[in-house]
């Protein structure tokens, strides 16, 4: 795997507010990285400094081998950029709006036709190509600043918050698009909605008040919650005690837990010792102690958690 | 250039896009006409010159061409579309240029427009067809110089109001820095040289000049060296201050 977007100690200062405060991280081809932070965070300033439209306080980054700094037209040719809320000039028709895109990407005639006609197929915007954006509703001027991000076909892809503003079905049709797209780019993408790191990210990071706070595919991510692996059983109320002996005697379950779920049942929760898979552990114990185990799960751990966890500072730990 | 032709291009599209571009022309031509026959007495003149014509040109640029310039870049603030427009591959310089060709292009479509004042003179005598020829090109330039400047404050503010006023102020103090008006508050403090210098920069002194048909270098450089001022200017304003 190349790295084909590099950023190194990023610092950005806005007077004496510290925006971007020390991100480095790494995407290579066919990586679908995921940028993960509450509002304000400093997702956007990190994704304008690596396009090249706000310059660093220090630290740099780089795209396709050219420094942001030294050769900005060069990182700008190769990358796809689609600024957060998608702003294109509303008193164009799509047409023409992309017809400049590809005018000022170097590319002319039948080559500009056939990059426009193929991005407008993808981002399936055919039916409006000859309205003015201003009347488009925000879904398809949210295509239109995708259609022109990759209109030219760049290796390297920085999307911010792609899906924002858009119903289910337009969201699964982005997050379609990104994905068929991930295997021959590399790609960035910012979002605040966790499902969207499960749905297309192949990685992602998580970023609190201008810092990299976790860096992770989502199964990584969720590692880091106390309870991740954690297995529960419904049982008859009668037998909880037994079930709970019984997972106590499991040599990975650090504790339990119980509640009623009502009259006749309730759940038991066995967490495990640091990230120790017990499922099977706890399945052959339930059988030992002769219990009567309606149901048996396993947590998947909730993104939400592990952002809430991160963010708001419970658990500090390194990238 | 080409890069900058094509930002050109874009610009042209969006002042014809919108009714603007016909009410500024139909303004334009229309109140240099009206100037031109009532406050300038044209027939009473009984001269076969456009010079009364040209004479109105730097105070309705005062209030037209800050208006032409106002949203070239606080638009693009307003609107979020600078980033999208300097995160493609193109230097702000080429950004800058780009949209001055065009808002100048857009100028000198207006002033080719005001044709039937030079018609009517050469219907009505035999004017010194030379002079008129300077005269133009000292107009174009002149509202070259007014549009940089004009640019460069719409470069600074995301309110195109604000940048009108400002563009208006400051072609104003250039307009009437020949003027005593100017000169004597210079007078009563600043030596000599420096009100010389101030009376220098009047786009009035030089204007006249051009307008009287006299080709002087000087007041050609000026008025180039001034766009080319006020255009590295706009670039410095719009790299300083596009995120904010």
């Amino acid at each position: 795997m190349t790295a084909m977007v590099v950023v190194d100690r990023l610092v950005k200062t806005f007077g004496n507010f510290v925006a971007v405060d020390g991100i480095s991280l790494t995407v290579a081809k066919g990586e679908v990285l995921g940028f993960l932070g509450p509002n304000g965070a400093g997702k956007t300033t990190t994704m304008r400094m690596i396009a090249g439209f706000l310059t660093p306080t220090s630290g740099q980054a780089s795209v396709c081998g050219h420094e942001v700094a030294n050769d900005p037209i060069a990182v700008k040719r190769a990358m796809g950029y689609m600024p957060e809320g998608s702003p294109s000039y509303d008193d164009m028709t799509v047409r023409a709006f992309l017809t400049f895109i590809a005018a000022v990407r170097g590319l002319e005639g039948a080559d500009a036709q056939r990059h426009i006609d193929r991005a407008v197929e993808r981002v399936v915007l055919d039916e409006m190509i000859d309205r003015p954006i201003d009347v488009l509703s925000k879904g398809y001027k949210r295509r239109v600043g995708l259609a022109q991000a990759i209109l030219h076909d760049p290796p390297v892809l920085i999307l911010d918050e792609p899906t924002d503003g858009l119903d289910p079905n337009q969201k699964h049709h982005v997050r379609s698009l990104i994905k068929e797209m991930a295997s021959e780019k590399a790609i960035i993408i910012s979002t605040h909605i966790l499902e969207e790191v499960t749905a297309v990210c192949t990685r992602a990071v998580i970023i609190g008040n201008g810092k990299l706070l976790a860096d992770g595919t989502s199964d990584q991510l969720l590692a880091k919650l106390p309870d991740y692996h954690a297995v529960a059983v419904v049982v008859p109320v009668a037998q909880v005690d037994a079930a709970v002996a019984a997972m106590r005697g499991v040599p990975n379950v650090a504790y339990t837990q119980s509640e009623t779920i009502d009259a006749g049942t309730a759940r038991v929760r066995a967490i495990p010792k640091i990230n120790a898979p017990i499922l099977s552990d706890v399945a052959s114990a339930m059988r030992n102690a002769g219990i009567n185990v309606a149901e048996i799960f396993q947590d998947r751990g909730d993104l939400d958690d592990v952002f809430r966890l991160i963010t708001t500072g419970a658990v500090k730990s390194a990238a | 250039m080409r890069q900058a032709w094509i930002i050109t291009k874009r610009e042209l599209y969006a002042y014809f896009a919108t009714p603007m571009a016909f009410v500024f022309i139909a303004i334009f031509v229309a109140m240099t006409g009206a100037f031109t026959f009532y406050i300038g007495r044209f027939f009473d003149r009984n001269q076969a010159s456009l010079e009364t014509f040209f004479s109105f040109h730097p105070w309705l640029y005062l209030l037209l061409v800050p208006a032409v310039a106002m949203r070239l870049w606080a638009e693009e603030r307003k609107s979020g579309t600078i980033e999208q427009l300097l995160t493609l591959p193109i230097t702000t310089f080429e950004a800058v240029l780009g949209k001055f060709l065009a808002a100048w292009l857009f100028c000198g479509i207006a002033l080719l427009l005001t044709f039937p004042m030079w018609l009517t003179v050469n219907v009505l005598g035999a004017p010194d067809n030379a002079v008129v020829f300077v005269s133009y090109i000292g107009s174009f330039l002149m509202a070259g110089a007014f549009l940089a400047i004009g640019m460069c404050m719409s470069a600074l503010t995301r309110n195109q109001i604000i940048a009108f006023i400002a563009g208006s102020v400051v072609c104003f103090l250039f307009t009437m820095s020949g003027l005593d008006l100017v000169l004597n508050f210079f007078r009563l403090w600043a030596p000599d040289a420096v009100v010389t210098t101030i009376a220098s920069f009047s786009f009035l002194t030089r204007f006249e000049a051009l307008s009287r048909g006299i080709i002087d270098i000087r007041d050609l450089i000026y008025f180039l060296s001034l766009i080319s001022f006020w255009l590295f200017a706009a670039v410095i304003a719009v790299e300083t201050k596009k995120a904010a």
